[in-house]
């Protein structure tokens, strides 16, 4: 390891060193900790004393863990760092084999893994992460004279249908779209000339200027805020051709700053629910994917609808719908399961969000009906139902997020419906 | 400065004790923090789910340490004028027309009187910054991912320096830290730059036996087969799939519904009439319809044999 600033602390600098090498072991192990962090957890531990193993572990708990989340990887981390070093070493060793790619590592505990490649100093960089299946690299040149006909083209051409070529001039002109959303009304003023309100700060501020003359009365209007967004796709089997390039959208929306979205949070799903908000945030979209697609083991598997809904319902939806989210849920809705319980998770989501619209790819055939069990459940609890196969359909998207109103195919599908029930 | 507080927590044992005085009983974790954020003056930061007494503590510690408990509720659109100061514009007018009725609206005087203390509506922010006679003020800022992120950013500056900037007047420090305890039900991410400057803990449910331990000193009447039989239903009820899993908020209310009733001895029966008190969905309700309740009640029995 590299040689520490000496850090001017009072007692024990033997200590103060350990607990530095800690931090920065949990700084490995993907904790944020800065250095301001190691200096309060320093003085914690000289305020708390160091009697018991206990109360040490808990003063320097409360100084590094900032998410329910880390405590995993920080107790792991922790019990391998303070223990007798010998320990550490037979603990390494065991782990060497598994890091080097030997599939060993079924029996590490949550965290435990991550806690021992942190103290293991990098040792396993040459590790990555699995590569994106699909080969993202083909570059090409786009001849400008042909290039509005071909994007025209381009357009309305599903996804299923394209080349690699026209895949990867796909995803150029997703990134460009937007989705201009409406705003909400917040609770917080801002000063405006025709406000509704009267703002008595400013305008005794003014009047005082002015030696205690109020000449006209300052007025404030409710400012306006963006909703989050929230993305739900369906990565299953059925899904592949259309969940990549949704992803890719999805990486567009999550990075266009000041778009019209306050934060976008990322979710997937074929038979486990996944959260790649994280990933999303990563600038280089194929390095995005590429992290989304490690961290979701269930790619092109099978498709448990209601039970994920159900877990991120249970998990999530208090945790990222709490502000007013609306919710973009893509998928074919082709589900085996329970269908009443579908039912019931579907109307669950869309009570709690402000907008649910269900984006469905298989909506690309005009003749499309709902015969599907898990269509029908799903479609009487979404605000709009549109298709999502092509860019125009992702673009007709974009309209639709700013007109509240619409419901997009949700009607004529329902009377379909009641017509032959 | 610290040296008022440290006369009065000496230890982690010494405020484990302090809080359980005060029907709070909480474990060495939570006592660990308390006791570090007492001495190293920090704010607390308490995450958990709803019902795990997160508000609780901050009502304890001011009743423990016989401090002024200031609270700040959180919602959405909390802006300075409702939680740091206000001018009382109503008294400030009446000032300026008594000044002109008098004719001697002379600019610089109004200007000093219209902007002093006497026309200053404190708010809980600007209210744990005063000195006070006990000993500086326990802060609770409840549910602070209510708000927005413009307030938590405006926090930064009151929670790290103790102090609040109020343009006419200049800024007021607290000449003593307060005792800040903020708490967050985690409906969306609170920021990072925020939880560095605080403690950090996780309220958990808390285990058999000290859920017992709570019951008691919350509801003492209750007998103690009731209490033991309560809690064990409570918690067996935690590991099933449940939207939303009983907190200890509700162990006790329902342990006191119980005992408005007169009930002895837990039965399915009863249970069906008072789930009300424990589960607050209607999706939960139902699935402990039937003979489930019955399933869950045996299953808290059996392991209290065990026990």
């Amino acid at each position: 390891m590299a040689e520490l600033p000496e850090l001017s602390l009072p007692e024990d600098p033997k200590l103060a060193q350990n607990i530095t090498h800690f931090a920065r072991a949990l700084r490995k192990a993907g904790l944020p900790i800065g250095p301001g962090r190691v200096v309060d957890a320093v003085e914690a531990v000289a305020a708390a004393g160091f009697t018991s193993r206990q109360d040490f572990y808990w003063t320097l708990h409360a100084c590094f863990v900032s998410k329910p989340e880390h405590r995993v990887v920080f107790t792991q981390v922790f019990r391998l760092y303070w223990r007798d070093p010998r320990f550490l070493e037979r603990m390494m060793a065991a782990l060497l084999p598994a890091i080097k790619g030997v599939q060993e590592e079924q029996a590490a505990k949550p965290g435990e893994k991550r806690a021992a490649e942190a103290l293991l100093d990098g040792a396993n960089q040459d590790v990555d992460a699995p590569e994106s299946v699909e080969d993202e690299s083909t570059e090409i040149e786009i001849d400008a004279a042909l290039t509005i006909s071909s994007d025209e083209r381009l357009r309305s051409l599903d996804f299923e249908q394209m080349s690699t070529d026209e895949v990867a001039r796909a995803k150029k002109i997703l990134a460009q779209i937007s989705l201009p959303v409406q705003p909400m009304l917040s609770r917080r003023l801002m000063a405006a000339k025709q406000g509704d309100r009267a703002d008595w700060r400013r305008t005794f501020r003014e009047a005082a200027r002015r030696g205690g003359d109020i000449q006209s009365i300052a007025r404030a209007k409710r400012r306006h805020r963006w909703p989050n967004l929230v993305v739900i796709c369906d990565i299953s089997g059925s899904m592949s051709h259309y969940s990549r390039i949704v992803l890719h959208f999805l990486h567009a929306v999550a990075n266009a700053k000041g778009a019209g979205w306050a934060r976008v949070h990322g979710f997937t799903f074929g038979t486990r629910l996944t959260n790649i908000t994280r990933h999303m945030a990563t600038r280089d979209v194929d390095a995005a994917l590429a992290a989304a697609g490690a961290e979701a083991q269930d790619w092109e598997g099978g498709t448990r609808i209601g039970a994920c809904l159900h877990e991120f319902n249970r998990d999530w939806s208090r945790r990222v719908m709490g502000q007013g989210a609306v919710v973009l849920l893509i998928t074919d809705g082709l589900d085996r399961d329970d269908p009443k319980a579908l039912a019931q998770e579907m109307q669950r989501l869309h009570l709690s969000a402000r907008r649910l619209i269900w984006l469905n790819p298989l909506l690309r055939w005009d003749g499309f009906a709902a015969k599907a069990q898990g269509i029908r459940a799903m479609l009487p609890h979404v605000d709009s139902f549109r298709a999502g196969h092509s860019i125009a359909s992702l673009e007709d998207l974009a309209a639709v997020i700013s007109r509240p109103e619409d419901s997009g195919e949700k009607a004529r599908l329902l009377s379909q419906m009641g017509v032959q029930t | 400065m610290i040296q008022a507080q440290l006369i009065q927590a000496q230890s982690i044992d010494h405020v484990q004790q302090m809080l359980t005085e005060q029907g709070y009983v909480c474990g060495r974790p939570l006592a660990t923090i308390v006791f570090l954020s007492l001495k190293l003056g920090r704010p607390l930061f308490l995450e958990g789910e709803a019902g795990v007494g997160k508000t609780e503590i901050a009502k304890a510690l001011a009743a423990a340490f016989g401090r002024r408990l200031i609270r700040l509720q959180c919602y959405e659109g909390l802006d300075a004028s409702s939680a740091v100061y206000e001018w009382n514009f109503a008294a400030q007018m009446v000032a300026i027309r008594t000044a002109e009725a008098a004719g001697g609206a002379d600019r610089a005087t109004l200007q000093t009187e219209l902007f002093s203390d006497e026309f200053l509506v404190e708010r809980p922010l600007l209210e744990a910054m005063r000195p006070d006679e006990n000993g500086p003020p326990v802060l609770l800022i409840d549910e602070l991912d209510r708000t927005d992120e413009p307030f938590e950013a405006f926090l930064l500056e009151a929670l790290s320096d103790f102090q609040v900037t109020i343009p006419e007047l200049g800024t007021i420090k607290a000449p003593e830290p307060p005792i800040v305890v903020l708490t967050s039900n985690r409906t969306r991410e609170v920021h990072d730059a925020l939880k560095r400057r605080c403690l950090y803990h996780w309220v958990d449910y808390p285990d058999f036996a000290r859920e017992v331990e709570i019951l008691k000193a919350r509801a003492p009447e209750a007998s103690d087969q009731l209490s033991r039989e309560v809690v064990a239903f409570v918690q067996t009820l935690r590991t099933e799939d449940l939207f939303k899993k009983p907190g200890v908020a509700e162990t006790i209310d329902w342990a006191n519904c119980l005992l408005a009733l007169d009930v002895i001895d837990l039965s399915p029966e009863v249970i069906a009439d008072t789930l009300g008190a424990i589960l607050k969905y209607q999706d939960d309700i139902s699935q402990l319809q039937g003979s489930e309740a019955k399933r869950i009640l045996d299953q808290a029995r059996a392991s209290l044999d065990e026990a």
